[in-house]
């Protein structure tokens, strides 16, 4: 650490107040508004100031928990998110690996191909996606030979279709970070365990698995992070959340519940769950960084 | 490690790489295909790998569509703000937490962490009237301020591993040196950490670009504050989509991230091994 002169007391602090001040603005007070509006009454009319707002207490918890769409479309939520999760994760591990596998030209169209799928914007690949599931002159429908199967009609289908767009276009995080992991471990240590006879298996369980796993770490939480607020492929691949709303998440449900039936209030409780999910994640993840002995 | 993999298994491995690298570059393969595909061609039962007529005639119909280019410069200057925005200020926070040792260091590196995990899109309603109160509704301010904000977690937590690894005794010896305190910051730490700088950003880039439900939300009234996102939606209609204005729109939002993503994958790629090491 540096040593400590006459003026490093305020040095940091100069440092982080751009930082703090624009957290501060633009997440904690929405924060501390998020949770205040979750208790009002808070509807169009009182936004155009026609009546003033009222204090409901829990009031919107309580219609919020007393709707059973609500414990639907949470199920849906963790369910949906935790499968993209999981099939991410697999996808970008295995494909990892193999990159470690092979020569440079595969590698590089791998990685190519992979970049590109990470570049692509949320809105472009739901469309594109749309387009290649589409029953009527889709790609797919034909080399599957489905027919006009549509893809979108179904809850379960719709879902699943949205889960394999998210998945092409996050893998490439997970393979990307966990390639160059692997990359970054010592190449020595692999070969001697080669050269101790170990075979693959053992050496990714005993010696790589142990070197990645604060990559891994990061990579699911990260994964977890993103799956569970998914918003833009839900919305438009189902068109505003499936027909009649089968295929919304807590996200979607949100928005439409604020901006498409001004239920500000309701919204924002939405938004409250939401929030204490992912910190109860947080939380968890904090705890399996102390106890793998990481330094802050 | 190569050469460690027997031979059958590593040509089996390039193999299934090269029909993987095909799939995944499928999407992307069709929309371009279909952007310079003829009207009547897409939508025809028989989809073809081919077209025996390309056309520029759906890139005509998206720029001749109104405000296009317009929602194109927006996007752009959203995102390249919100960039540089979060680069500088990460830069600065990442090295108060890593080279100075304070009271409060620790609670704020887990606050950061912590805001890491903020769902951005469940303040959509407090920002709204944050935005509406400051009179930023329907501005491109009230896209990049929010992003700003919220890409600054990560990348401060990101950088740290940056910072680190820069060895004090470089501090040490410009100080020596007679250089001051901010000419280390910007003229040795900073090229220094660049790599990550470029990794973060693309993150922050990402997260601007693909900006979908503030652009929604946000700009009601003025559409010509709108950013490519709505735009493609344009031609978007659930219920009869004009697929090749759809593709063209998709693939002209589409380069300028693969152009961008192209240009740092090398730093990208030893950027997150470098993050990851730490």
């Amino acid at each position: 650490m540096t040593p400590a002169r006459p003026f490093s007391n305020w040095t940091p602090w100069i440092y982080l107040a751009p930082a703090l001040v624009v957290l501060g603005g633009l997440l904690v007070y929405p924060i501390y508004q998020l949770g205040l509006i979750s208790f009002l009454e808070y509807t169009q009319v009182q936004v155009s100031g026609g009546e003033p707002t009222s204090f409901q207490g829990f009031g919107n918890y309580a219609a919020l928990f007393g709707d059973g769409e609500f414990w639907r479309v949470l199920l849906a939520t963790v369910v949906f998110a935790a499968a993209c999760v999981v099939s991410t994760l697999a996808v970008g591990c295995a494909l990892a690996v193999l990159l470690t596998r092979v020569r440079a030209l595969p590698r590089l169209a791998l990685m190519l191909a992979a970049l590109g799928a990470w570049a692509t914007p949320a809105v472009t690949g739901s469309t594109v996606w749309l387009l290649l599931f589409d029953p009527d002159f889709g790609p797919v429908n034909r080399i599957l030979g489905l027919g006009d199967h549509s893809w979108t009609y179904g809850r379960y289908s719709a879902f699943f279709l949205v889960l394999l767009e998210v998945v092409w276009c996050s893998f490439p995080f997970v393979m990307v970070t966990v390639y160059a992991g692997i990359r970054a471990v010592p190449a020595e240590v692999l070969e001697a365990a080669a050269l101790d006879g170990a075979s693959q298996w053992r050496i990714w369980r005993s010696v790589l698995a142990p070197m990645l796993r604060p990559i891994l770490v990061v990579v699911t939480i990260q994964s977890v992070i993103w799956d569970f607020k998914i918003f833009t492929q839900i919305y438009v691949m189902t068109n505003g959340g499936g027909i009649a709303r089968q295929n919304l998440v807590l996200n979607v449900y949100a928005y439409q519940k604020a901006f498409a039936s001004s239920q500000y209030s309701l919204g924002s409780a939405i938004g409250v769950v939401m929030l204490l999910i992912l910190l109860v994640i947080t939380l968890v993840y904090l705890r399996l960084l102390r106890t793998q002995g990481e330094e802050l | 490690m190569n050469s460690l993999v027997r031979r059958p298994w590593r040509l089996a491995a390039e193999a299934s790489a090269l029909v993987i690298a095909a799939v995944v570059a499928f999407p992307l393969y069709w929309m371009v295909l279909s952007a310079f595909k003829p009207a009547g061609e897409i939508e025809s039962s028989e989809a073809r790998p081919w077209t025996l007529a390309p056309t520029l005639d759906s890139f005509r119909r998206v720029f001749g569509q109104q405000e296009f280019g317009r929602y194109f410069v927006n996007s752009l200057v959203v995102a390249c703000t919100v960039v540089i925005a979060s680069a500088l200020i990460a830069f600065l926070a990442a090295t108060a937490v890593t080279r100075f040792r304070f009271r409060f260091r620790t609670t704020l590196l887990i606050m950061f962490l912590i805001a890491q995990m903020v769902p951005v899109e469940a303040l959509t309603i407090p920002l709204f009237f944050l935005m509406r109160d400051f009179g930023q509704l329907n501005t491109l301010g009230s896209l990049i301020l929010p992003h700003i904000a919220f890409s600054l977690p990560f990348a401060i937590w990101m950088l740290r591993g940056f910072v680190k690894a820069v060895p004090e005794a470089l501090e040490e010896a410009a100080h020596l040196d007679g250089a001051s305190r901010s000419r280390f910051l910007w003229q040795i730490l900073f090229p220094l950490v660049f790599p990550g700088l470029v990794a973060t950003s693309v993150f922050s880039f990402i997260s601007a670009w693909n900006d979908f439900l503030f652009a929604k939300s946000f700009i009601i009234s003025d559409t010509s504050q709108s950013t490519l996102p709505m735009a493609l939606l344009v031609f978007y209609k659930p219920e009869e989509p004009d697929w090749g204005g759809v593709m063209a729109a998709s693939t002209v939002m589409t380069i300028p991230v693969l152009i961008f993503f192209v240009l740092v994958q090398r730093r990208l790629v030893s950027g997150l091994g470098g993050a990851v090491k730490d």
